[in-house]
């Protein structure tokens, strides 16, 4: 009997992935504030996350490339085209580190329990 | 882990923003240098902000574009004419020519682009406790 290990730390790797990805394009729509024309995007996590599962545990199975990306919907549209609302933006970007926090520990309580179990505790 | 193209991203824009800083320094700075002729009068400058998507394959062709400063162009704004015959520098109709730049707008613009800088300040100090809490991953 082996341990899988992909199997045994479940679905947080994916997550991790995922969460830092989406810290990119949150910074980016943070970074783009002011630079008129340009639209916020955001990925639809719950569906990259079932992507990512589905095309298995090796490499980033981000592959479907900018289509996975969405374009947010702005509460105010700005006249020069800007899509950017700082206040979502940084809440969105606050969440997402906290959730990647979240899946950072639950990664660690997992491997510290594989590591109990190798070593016969 | 992309944690080096997010410090970029927010790095650009903070450069960005620094030179939008810049120029309304200037702008602020020169608001009352007055001149006798048109040619020569101050003109307010302001910076021109382009996003730039990044280029790559599979992973890092997904998202994030960083800020790029296209140009800093000149602004096409009438300047302020004044009659000040007393003015050292009057011309010979006794006008003086200020340059068009609008306080108001510089100073709102001030706080615009130090609040901007400021958010990627937070963005880059909290990617780094992301990367550092992941170092950490799997001790004690």
């Amino acid at each position: 009997m082996s341990i899988d290990f992909s199997k045994a730390v479940g679905i947080h790797p994916d997550a991790l992935r995922l969460r830092a990805e989406r810290t990119k394009i949150l910074a980016s729509n943070i970074a783009n504030e002011s630079t008129p024309g340009y639209q916020a995007r955001d990925l639809d996590f719950a569906a990259s996350l079932r992507q990512a599962q589905q095309d298995g545990g090796d490499g980033l199975a981000l592959d479907s490339g900018a289509d996975a990306l969405k374009y947010r919907v702005p509460f105010h549209p700005a006249q020069d085209g800007n899509s950017v609302e700082l206040g979502v933006e940084q809440a969105a970007f606050a969440q997402n580190a906290s959730d990647f926090q979240t899946s950072l520990t639950f990664l660690n309580l997992q491997l510290k329990g594989l590591a109990k179990a190798i070593a016969g505790q | 882990m992309s944690f080096k193209q997010i410090s970029q991203i927010a790095g650009s824009a903070m450069s960005a923003q620094t030179v939008r800083m810049n120029t309304i320094a200037s702008n602020l700075a020169n608001a009352q240098s007055a001149s006798g002729n048109e040619a020569d009068t101050y003109r307010a400058r302001k910076p021109v902000f382009a996003a730039l998507a990044a280029s790559g394959q599979g992973e890092q062709q997904l998202a994030g574009s960083r800020v790029q400063v296209l140009d800093v162009v000149e602004s096409s704004e009438a300047l302020r004419k004044v009659y000040e015959p007393g003015h050292p520098l009057a011309n010979a109709e006794g006008m003086v020519f200020y340059p068009n730049v609008n306080s108001v707008a510089e100073m709102t613009d001030m706080l615009s682009a130090s609040r901007a800088f400021e958010s990627n300040v937070e963005v880059l100090g909290r990617v780094k406790s992301m990367q550092q809490s992941l170092l950490r991953l799997g001790e004690g």
